[in-house]
């Protein structure tokens, strides 16, 4: 039993990092096995990331780290130390006016319960960020590693055409 | 009445909220003080308890509280029997915590508690638990088993419930019928998996002696009514919110999963918040399941393809208990003619215990099972006879003016299965179209020349909803002419803060954002049942619809006092109580709402306002006429239906299937729908829509694999395959109406639909498309690796 006992105090020896979240530095000390996913719930009460399997296959758990489309379940906290990230909450502007690809979904009613959605727009982001005029197969594929069991997709598709066509347009750009 | 926003497509209020992120899901709380939980599962499908030893865990630095079932008292009780039935003669349901036997693998062992989720689950790891092993009832099979393993040693043939209904007269038609086919038809299991598992964060206030619970639920008010019976507490003294809920489906229409008495029971006892929340693997093995059942048919045919008669019988799988009573079966017996005019009807069914986790409705439920039966009938009558598919269909259909309908059974609410309005032709011909149907004999011929085996399926149902026993509503105008409105019910996406305001909206004059709707927290509405069975709209809507008119009779009979006028020349317009063909005579809603509660202090600017018109002087008598009943524009309503009214629907699809994997492809897919009168056509399609989605998963890919030990082998979503936007096809949705004569709105429920008729589909069409290997389907869901194996069995 001693031995085990020794196994939880590794685990929970704590760790400074520092960490850009959606342009806000936070200074943290963190057990060393927080999950990047709880510590952006938990921590730094950014709810809008949520979990649904803990196994880095739902998505719903999706966030921006570097840019990048990235599973927080899946990720240490202190794997973010010195990294920028940017959630949900990050996405609306300075005055909270919804993110073209977030008012693409409320016009195309590409959200119900509204779970998965928060990192379903954080692929998104990132998907039109790389591909500016995807097809709808592209969409579709690129699409396959979130899961949404309220929408069947269709709306989700149609509201990323929206926002791609959107954020074409001259006057706007994708952050 | 002016309806103006009932049947428009609205966009949804909840929509700003939820895509910045500011959702308010229960793991989404946080409370200062609060504690976390976990829970110990067991490991076993069937075994003795010989020993539990959790003092390592409560040793551990940081863990609060440890409950095993001896430290339960009078809480170690089963759940209550929710939905009772008098063919249920065997009923058990589940301990909070496991006491002297494990029935299946996932059931609640152990509670602890401790600072965090991390160290909660550090001090399960520390829980020794010694469990003798028993033989385990694996499969519906080995339940049926004569002398074979028992889930409960008191409970013979591990049968629960048998329940036969006859309607007219099967045996004499089966005896001279020209034609009769016997067929075993399989449906195995699957999971509604919402995206949000299920949660529970309990709060107990010591001063108000007040606790507050918020759970992932379809149905707090009962929840409510159950923690206040179980904790010896008043009513009032318990709230139960139901706050934003990801995804239910059914699975979480349920009372009591052992959590929602535990987390309440460790906030209690230890003064601070509690909150659990089931992680996915949990959600796998400890949230309730559905569809396995075994059907034996038999039917009998004329030449001309009308259907005569049918005898069903099957096994339903209950797994380890019946939390739900029998309802899903019931619900397959009572749906299987569907569409159909079938007068000579056997149903006989048998509930069976089996070593898995138990069973409750999950959207469909029974449903699906239902239609895939009664449209491999179909479709195996039009092969026999060598008719069209769509033609037979045609020919066994009810028509429009044979309703109201009555199938002769008594429905899951006890009450007639009797269908009150629906023309299933028009959907038929709508599909046809979508599909080009008549068209697709050339396409299918051109690919097959190419050596691709394309197919094309339909599948008719019929679906009851809105069923019973009642929901209710409260509509309230405040001073500033904003609109409250609360009901029982609860939302898991389905957008009932926009179609309940449209529904206000209307009566009222005002615009839907101007409606604010509660749903499922029982402080704000004391009165209801909860959301299934495709039923809110329908049951709750029309409470939402009557609350709302006695609103707007108040709001005019208040003004036609203060204007000296007749009610009957108030108007509701704009925001605005005016005399018609008079604007100027006209108050805000607000300001009407001012003047119905005769305060002495009146504030605000309504109230400043109100002051500098000419209005009407105060009458004799007292302040609050008695007529006006009360004070304030509020008012409640109930709506209780006569019986459930039936929604109908046909999908059809479009499919290719290489023979070599045995992998399908959608190439179209096309569903008619027909839910009486649509509140908003957006919300309705996106019901839909992800209704077949998760058909298409059901039929497809979610199949649920236990081993011989009762171990769920594909516990995770990286082997239990949720379809995704890739294996989704595009849908075409298009709708038929028929308006309920039932409710005062005409509806008829949405919610279910969209799954209901995917499997039939699916085998109709693998069928058409592997007609060269004559490959006839009797079993669902049928996963690529099983269509395969069929297929190299037809080449044998």
């Amino acid at each position: 039993m001693q031995e085990r006992d020794d196994d939880f105090s590794l685990c929970v020896e704590e760790c400074e990092i520092a960490v850009t979240v959606n342009g806000n530095r936070y200074e943290r000390s963190v057990p060393v096995r927080l999950l990047l996913s709880d510590f952006l719930r938990h921590e730094l009460h950014l709810t809008g990331t949520h979990v649904g399997c803990e196994h880095g296959v739902c998505g719903c758990c999706t966030v921006l780290f570097n840019g990048e489309a990235t599973r927080s379940c899946l990720m240490f906290a202190v794997q973010a130390d010195g990294m920028a990230i940017t959630t949900i909450e990050g996405m609306a502007g300075v005055n909270s006016e919804l993110h073209p690809i977030q008012q693409a979904f409320r016009e195309k009613h590409g959200l119900q319960c509204g779970f998965c959605t928060p990192g379903i727009i954080m692929t998104v982001h990132a998907m039109l960020h790389e591909h500016p005029d995807p097809t709808e197969d592209e969409i579709r594929h690129e699409l396959s590693g979130n899961i949404c069991r309220c929408t069947g997709y269709q709306n989700i598709v149609e509201a990323v055409k929206l926002a791609a066509e959107r954020l074409r347009a001259p006057q706007m750009e994708v952050e | 009445m002016a309806t103006r926003y009932f049947g428009a497509p609205v966009q949804r209020l909840e929509d700003p909220r939820l895509l910045r992120g500011k959702g308010n899901y229960v793991d989404d709380i946080d409370l200062p003080e609060m504690l976390h939980a976990a829970v110990l599962r067991s490991t076993h499908a069937r075994a003795r308890i010989v020993h539990i030893d959790a003092g390592a865990a409560q040793a551990l630095p940081g863990v609060r509280l440890v409950l095993t079932a001896n430290d339960l008292g009078e809480l170690l009780e089963p759940s209550p029997l929710l939905v009772p039935h008098a063919a249920l003669t065997q009923p058990r349901t589940q301990l909070p915590l496991a006491r002297d036997e494990v029935r299946y693998v996932g059931e609640a062992v152990a509670f602890v508690v401790a600072d965090n989720r991390y160290i909660a689950e550090d001090a399960l790891d520390l829980i020794d638990v010694e469990y003798e092993p028993m033989p385990v009832v694996h499969s519906l099979a080995v339940a049926a088993e004569q002398g074979g393993p028992l889930v409960h040693a008191d409970v013979p043939g591990n049968a629960a419930a048998q329940l036969a209904q006859t309607v007219g007269d099967p045996d004499s038609v089966f005896a001279s019928a020209p034609h009769v086919i016997h067929e075993t038809i399989l449906m195995d299991r699957g999971a509604a998996m919402p995206m949000e598992c299920r949660g529970v964060l309990a709060r107990w206030d010591a001063h108000e002696s007040m606790l507050t619970c918020w759970i992932s639920t379809q149905g707090p008010l009962p929840i409510r009514n159950g923690l206040a019976a179980i904790f010896h507490l008043p009513e009032h003294k318990v709230r139960v919110i139901a706050p934003d809920v990801g995804g239910g489906f059914g699975t979480k229409i349920m009372m009591f999963y052992p959590e929602e008495i535990l987390t309440p029971l460790a906030a209690i006892q230890l003064g601070r918040p509690v909150k659990w929340i089931e992680d996915r693997r949990e959600h796998f093995i400890s949230a309730n399941q559905e569809r396995s059942q075994l059907h034996e048919v038999e039917y009998a045919f004329d030449d001309a393809g009308i259907l005569l008669a049918v005898r069903d019988t099957f096994l339903h799988d209950t797994g380890a208990y019946t939390p739900y009573g029998i309802i899903i079966p019931i619900i397959t017996a009572c749906t299987l003619p569907g569409p159909y005019r079938l007068r000579h009807y056997a149903s006989e069914f048998t509930v069976l215990y089996t070593n898995k986790v138990p069973v409750s409705p999950y959207r469909g439920a029974g449903r699906p099972h239902a239609v895939f039966v009664m449209e491999r009938i179909m479709d195996r009558i039009a092969q026999e006879l060598k008719l069209d598919r769509l033609e037979v269909r045609s020919r066994n259909f009810i028509q429009p003016d044979e309703f109201p309908w009555d199938v002769g059974l008594n429905y899951q609410d006890g009450g007639p299965t009797k269908y009150d309005s629906g023309n299933y032709q028009a959907g038929l011909d709508k599909l046809k179209a979508l599909l080009d149907y008549d068209n697709f004999p050339v396409l299918q011929a051109e690919a097959r020349k190419q050596g691709r085996y394309l197919g094309i399926g339909v599948g008719c149902y019929v679906e009851g909803t809105g069923i019973g026993p009642y929901e209710g509503a409260m509509v309230r105008v405040e001073s500033d002419g904003r609109v409250f409105a609360a009901t029982g019910v609860t939302t898991q996406g389905q957008a009932h803060a926009t179609t309940f305001a449209q529904i206000v909206a209307d009566q009222l004059g005002v615009r839907p954002e101007d409606v604010l709707v509660t749903t499922g927290d029982t402080q704000a509405f004391n009165w209801g049942v909860g959301t299934y069975a495709s039923r809110a709209a329908t049951i709750a809507g029309s409470a939402m619809h009557l609350a709302a008119v006695k609103v707007r009779e108040k709001a005019r009979q208040v003004a036609a006092d203060l204007f000296e006028a007749s009610p009957d020349d108030i108007e509701l317009a704009d925001g605005k109580v005016f005399v018609r063909d008079a604007p100027h005579r006209a108050l805000t809603l607000g300001q009407v709402a001012i003047s119905a509660n005769p305060l002495r202090y009146a504030y605000g600017e309504n109230a400043r306002k109100l002051m500098t018109m000419k209005l009407a002087g105060t009458r004799p008598g007292p302040a609050l006429p008695e007529e006006r009943g009360s004070p304030g524009l509020e008012a409640s309503a109930f709506y209780s239906p006569p019986h459930g009214s039936f929604a109908s629907g046909v999908h059809g699809a479009i499919i290719e299937v290489d023979p070599t994997t045995g992998n399908v492809t959608f190439m179209k897919y096309a569903a008619v729908h027909d839910c009486g009168r649509v509140i908003n056509p957006v919300i309705v399609e996106g019901q839909v829509h992800g209704g077949v989605a998760q058909g298409i998963g059901g039929a497809f890919f979610e199949r649920l694999v236990y081993d011989e030990e009762g171990q769920i082998i594909n516990a995770s979503f990286m082997d239990y395959l949720l379809p995704t936007a890739a294996e989704v096809p595009p849908l075409l949705v298009d709708h038929v109406e028929t308006p309920s004569p039932l409710n005062p709105l005409g509806v008829k429920g949405a919610g279910e639909a969209g799954v209901i008729p995917v499997p039939a589909l699916f085998a109709s069409a693998i069928d058409d498309a592997l007609s060269p290997f004559g490959i006839r389907i009797r079993e669902m869901p049928l996963h690529p690796c099983r269509l395969y194996e069929l297929l190299h069995e037809a080449q044998q």
